[in-house]
C-alpha cells in the first residue's frame, strides 16, 4: 500500500514537472504547427545554466530560485533569438522548421557536452525544502510536494494568460486559425516570437525545477523530448487542459510502467501515444490534427 | 437512360447543411450549367458527384450504375473527368507530362515499376494529340512553371479530355480567364462532340449562359430554379437569389 | 559525351579502385560505410524526396532487420537463413509501419514515425531477454559467399560496392518508371491524382515496401560490416542522421542521398578523429542547408554551377552613354 501511494505520488511529481515542459510545446505546436524538436534540449539547458548559476559565475553563486530565473530568462531569450533568426526565414514551411530544430538539437547536446563534461551534475534541494512530510504511513519528500504546488501555480497562471489577457486572446486566435487571425490585424510573426519564447523559458524552468530529481546529464534532452511528445499528443495540441491532463497520465504510465514492467515500458509509454495518433489524432482535448 | 442522375443527395458540416436533397437528371450529350451565388454549394455538389465528399444520403448514378459507394478514384475509371476551381496541376514537371499523368492513371501500367515511362511511347503521342486538341501542341516541352494562368486552364481541359470521359465536370473553367482567354476556352468546349456530356459551374454569366441548353440555379444547398436559359432567366426566384429578398 | 556523364565515369572509376588510392585500410572500411549508409539514404529518399513524406523512425526499420539477422546468428542459423530471415523481418516490419504511418500525411506521418521508431528503440533498449539491452549482440562471423573472405577490409568493400551498384540501378529504374511517376505525382497533387484514377494510398504503401527493402539491404551489410548491434543503432539520432543525409545531400535526386551519406559518414568518421563534437557542425551544416540551400547540395551545387557559367558567359555590358541635350 505504502509502495503504491509513494508511487503515485512520484508520479503526480512528475506530471508536474512534464507539465511545465509540455505546456510550451503543446503552445508552440498549436500556433506554429511544428513539434518543436529543440525542445528537449531547452529543458536541459535551462538545467545545466540553472546548475552553474547555483555553483556560481563569475564569483558570484545565486540561490536556487534566483538561478532558476535567471537560467528561465537566458534560454527564454535564446528561443526568442531561434524563432527571430531562424525559423522566421522559413515562413510557412512546417518541414523545414521542424528540420532545423533537429539541427539545433545536436548541436545543443554537443554544446552541453562541450561546456559541462560527461559527468552528471548533482542539484542541491532548494534550502528549506529538504526533508519530509508525513502523511499517513508514509513520508514525502518535500520538494516533490512542492513541484506539484509549482505545477498547480503555473497551470492557473497560464491559464489565465490565455484566457483572459489580450496576449492570450491573440494566442488562442493563432491556434485556431492564422490566417483569420492576420486578417484581423494580430501580428502573427510577433505572437510566434513571443511563444516560442515562453515555451522556451518554461522548458528551461522545468529543466532547473527537475533538476533535484533527475539530475543534468548529458542525454537528458533525448530522454524528456518523447515524454513531451507523447503528453501533447495525447492531450491535444494547443489545449493547455489537454497539456495538464496528459503531463498527469504520462506522469503515472512512465513511474508505473518502470516499476511494474521494466522490459515494455517504452512500449507502454509509446503505445497509447501511436494509437491517439492513429485513430484520434486531435488526442483528448487537441483543437486541430497535427 | 440519363448520363448522370442524383436524387436527394444531401451533406452536412458539423451543424452547417451545405447540401440538401438535390435532385438533378443530366441526359446524355447535354449542356448543362450550374449556376448560383457565392456559398450555394456548388463546388461541393462536384465533390459529391466525384465522390472526394461522401454524401450522408442519397444517390449519384453514372449511365444507370449507382455509383454511391465506389471510390473517388474508380470513377475516372468509369468515365468521370473534372476540372478544379483552383488549377491544381503538376508545376514541377512539363505540359505534356501533365497530360501524360492523366493518360497513365487510366491505365495498368501505373502500377508497373521496372520499364522506362519513355518508352511506352503512347502515353506520349495522346498526349501530344490531346494538347493540339486545346491549342498547346507547339508547346507541349515546355515546363508548366513557364506557361500563362490561360495555357494552365488549357492543359487542365487537355487532361480532362485525354480521359476520353462520358461526363465531363467543368469546376469555373472561365475564372480569372482574359477576354480573349476566354474565347479560346470557349471555343474548345463548343468544339466537344456530343459522346461528351457536360456539366459546368460557371459565375462569369455571358460566355456560360451562351453555351449552356439548360441551367440549374443552386442556393443554399437547394435547386431553386430548373429549366432552360430562357425559363431561367425570366423566372422571379433567379432575381430572388441573386440580388436579395 | 556531356560534363556530367564525365564526372558519373570518373566516379564510378575512383569507386572502383578505392583500394588503390585510399590511404589506408581505415579509409577503405570508411568508404564501405559510405556504401551502405548511401543505399540506407537512397531508401529513405524513395519516402522523403519522391513520395514527400519525412520519416524520422526509419532507424527503427532498419534496426530491427538488423537485430532479426543479429538474434538468428547467434541463436546458431548459418548466414543464408540469417539474411532471409532478416529480410522477411524488415519486410513485415515495414508493412505494418506504413499501414500504421499512412493513416497521415505531412507533420501527422512525421510524429507517427517518431513514435514507431521510440517504440521499436524501447524494446531494443528494455527487453533485455530478446535483445540483451545495452550490451547489444555480437555477430562473429561475416559470410563467406563463393569462397570469398568478407572478414577482409578490401573483399568486404567490393562486396558492398556490388550490393550498392545494383541498389543504385535498382532506385533508377523505379524512379522512371510508371510506378515513380505515379509516386511523384501523388507527392505533388494527391487529391487531382485521386481524381484521376490513382490509388494513392496503395500507391505510397508500396513505396514504402521499395523503401524498407533498401533500408533492410543496408542493415544487412551494416551489421556484418560492424559485427555488433546495439539500441543506439534505433535511436531517434540515427534517424535524424539518415535524414540529414537525405535532406543535405538533395531529397528526390538520385545523387543526393549518396552525397549526403558520404558528407556524414566522413565528417563522424574522419572528423572525428580532429574534432571531438562532431555532433555540432553536423547539426550546423543541417541547419545552414536546410535555410540557405534548402533543395540540398547536389541541386544547390548544380544551380550555383550554371549560374557561374551563366555569368562567365554573358557580354560585356555597353558603355552608358549619355542622351545629347
Amino acid at each position: 500500500m505504502n509502495f503504491w501511494l509513494v508511487l503515485s505520488v512520484n508520479s503526480v511529481t512528475f506530471g508536474g514537472m512534464l507539465f511545465l515542459l509540455s505546456a510550451g510545446f503543446s503552445l508552440i505546436f498549436g500556433l506554429m504547427r511544428i513539434p518543436n524538436l529543440t525542445h528537449g534540449s531547452l529543458f536541459m539547458l535551462g538545467a545545466y545554466f540553472g546548475a552553474t548559476f547555483i555553483v556560481g559565475v563569475l564569483g558570484v553563486s545565486m540561490d536556487f530560485w534566483a538561478a532558476a530565473l535567471l537560467a528561465t530568462l537566458a534560454v527564454a531569450l535564446l528561443g526568442a533569438l531561434i524563432e527571430r533568426l531562424l525559423l522566421r526565414r522559413l515562413p510557412g514551411d512546417a518541414l523545414a522548421q521542424v528540420l532545423v530544430t533537429l539541427g539545433l538539437s545536436f548541436m545543443a547536446a554537443d554544446f552541453c557536452l562541450m561546456v559541462w563534461g560527461g559527468d552528471p551534475i548533482n542539484v542541491e534541494t532548494p534550502a528549506g525544502l529538504g526533508g519530509f512530510t508525513r502523511l499517513g504511513p508514509a513520508a514525502f519528500p518535500n520538494y516533490r510536494l512542492a513541484i506539484i504546488v509549482i505545477a498547480v501555480i503555473f497551470a492557473v497562471g497560464l491559464w489565465l494568460l490565455l484566457d483572459r489577457t489580450r496576449l492570450g486572446a491573440m494566442i488562442r486566435a493563432g491556434v485556431d486559425d492564422p490566417d483569420m487571425a492576420r486578417v484581423v490585424g494580430i501580428r502573427v510573426p510577433r505572437l510566434f516570437t513571443i511563444v516560442f519564447a515562453l515555451g522556451a523559458g518554461l522548458a528551461a524552468f522545468a529543466g532547473i525545477i527537475g533538476g533535484p530529481i533527475l539530475s543534468v546529464y548529458p542525454g537528458l534532452d533525448q530522454d524528456m523530448l518523447p515524454l513531451a511528445l507523447v503528453v501533447v499528443i495525447l492531450g491535444g495540441t494547443g489545449s493547455l487542459l489537454g497539456s495538464f491532463v496528459g503531463s498527469i497520465i504520462v506522469g503515472f504510465i512512465y513511474n508505473f510502467g518502470q516499476a511494474l514492467l521494466p522490459e515494455l515500458a517504452y512500449f507502454v509509454l509509446f503505445l497509447p501515444m501511436l494509437l491517439v495518433l492513429v485513430f484520434r489524432p486531435q488526442g483528448l482535448f487537441g483543437r486541430h490534427v497535427p | 437512360m440519363s448520363a448522370l442522375t442524383v436524387t436527394g443527395l444531401s451533406k452536412s458540416f458539423g451543424g452547417l447543411r451545405v447540401t440538401r436533397g438535390v435532385d438533378l437528371n443530366v441526359e446524355p450529350g447535354e449542356r448543362r450549367l450550374i449556376i448560383g451565388p457565392n456559398g450555394a454549394g456548388k463546388t461541393t455538389l462536384f465533390n459529391l458527384i466525384t465522390g472526394e465528399l461522401t454524401p450522408d444520403s442519397g444517390t449519384v448514378s453514372l449511365f444507370g450504375q449507382n455509383i454511391t459507394r465506389v471510390a473517388s478514384r474508380r470513377r475516372a475509371h468509369l468515365g468521370m473527368a473534372r476540372t478544379y476551381q483552383i488549377i491544381t496541376l503538376f508545376g514541377r514537371d512539363t505540359i505534356v507530362h501533365n497530360v501524360r499523368l492523366a493518360l497513365l492513371g487510366l491505365s495498368p501500367a501505373r502500377w508497373n515499376p521496372f520499364t522506362n515511362l519513355r518508352r511506352h511511347g503512347h502515353f506520349t503521342d495522346r498526349g501530344r494529340e490531346a494538347l493540339d486538341r486545346v491549342g498547346l501542341g507547339h508547346i507541349a516541352d515546355r515546363p508548366l512553371a513557364q506557361t500563362s494562368y490561360g495555357e494552365r486552364r488549357r492543359v487542365e481541359i487537355a487532361m480532362a479530355l485525354a480521359q476520353n470521359p462520358k461526363l465531363l465536370l467543368l469546376d469555373e473553367p472561365f475564372a480569372g480567364l482574359s477576354i480573349d482567354e476566354r474565347r479560346d476556352v470557349q471555343k474548345l468546349l463548343l468544339a466537344i462532340p456530343r459522346d461528351v456530356t457536360i456539366v459546368m459551374i460557371e459565375h462569369n454569366m455571358d460566355v456560360a449562359l451562351e453555351f449552356a441548353e439548360r441551367i440549374t440555379l443552386l442556393h443554399f444547398g437547394e435547386v431553386i430554379v430548373e429549366g432552360n436559359r430562357a425559363e431561367v432567366v425570366a423566372d422571379p426566384r433567379t432575381r430572388e437569389v441573386y440580388l436579395g429578398h | 559525351m556531356n560534363g556530367r556523364n564525365i564526372a558519373l565515369g570518373v566516379a564510378a572509376i575512383a569507386l572502383v579502385a578505392v583500394p588503390y588510392w585510399m590511404p589506408g585500410v581505415y579509409y577503405v572500411n570508411v568508404s564501405s560505410q559510405i556504401l551502405f549508409y548511401a543505399i540506407f539514404a537512397l531508401g529513405l529518399n524513395i519516402l522523403v524526396g519522391y513520395g514527400g513524406l519525412v520519416s524520422l523512425g526509419h532507424a527503427g526499420l532498419f534496426g530491427i532487420t538488423a537485430y532479426a539477422a543479429a538474434y538468428v546468428l547467434q541463436s546458431g542459423y548459418n548466414h543464408t537463413e540469417a539474411i532471409f530471415a532478416a529480410l522477411a523481418v524488415g519486410a513485415v516490419s515495414t508493412a505494418v509501419f506504413a499501414a500504421l504511418a499512412l493513416r497521415a500525411t505531412g507533420i501527422g506521418f512525421i510524429m507517427i514515425t517518431l513514435a514507431l521508431g521510440q517504440i521499436i528503440w524501447g524494446l531494443a533498449y528494455r527487453w533485455i531477454s530478446v535483445t540483451h539491452g545495452d550490451n547489444g549482440i555480437n555477430v562473429k562471423t561475416r559470410p563467406a559467399p563463393f569462397g570469398l573472405d568478407l572478414g577482409s577490409a578490401v573483399t568486404f568493400y567490393y562486396a558492398t560496392l556490388v550490393v550498392f551498384a545494383i541498389c543504385v540501378v535498382a532506385v533508377m529504374i523505379f524512379v522512371r518508371s510508371p510506378f515513380g511517376a505515379a509516386l511523384m505525382g501523388a507527392r505533388d497533387q494527391p487529391r487531382r491524382m485521386n481524381a484521376l484514377g490513382y490509388h494513392v494510398w496503395a500507391i505510397r504503401f508500396w513505396a514504402c515496401m521499395f523503401s524498407g527493402l533498401l533500408t533492410s539491404i543496408a542493415a544487412i551489410l551494416f551489421v556484418y560490416y560492424t559485427q555488433f548491434i546495439s539500441p543506439q543503432t534505433l535511436a531517434l539520432t540515427s534517424s535524424a542522421e539518415v535524414l540529414l543525409m537525405v535532406i543535405s545531400g538533395g531529397a528526390g535526386t538520385l545523387l543526393g542521398p549518396i552525397v549526403g551519406a558520404a558528407l556524414v559518414v566522413t565528417v563522424k568518421s574522419v572528423v572525428s578523429g580532429f574534432l571531438e563534437r562532431w555532433n555540432f557542425l553536423l547539426g550546423a551544416i543541417f541547419v545552414t542547408i536546410v535555410i540557405l540551400m534548402p533543395e540540398g547540395l547536389v541541386p544547390g551545387s548544380a544551380r550555383l554551377w550554371r549560374l557561374a557559367c551563366a555569368k562567365l558567359r554573358a557580354p560585356v555590358k555597353p558603355a552608358v552613354t549619355e542622351a545629347k541635350p
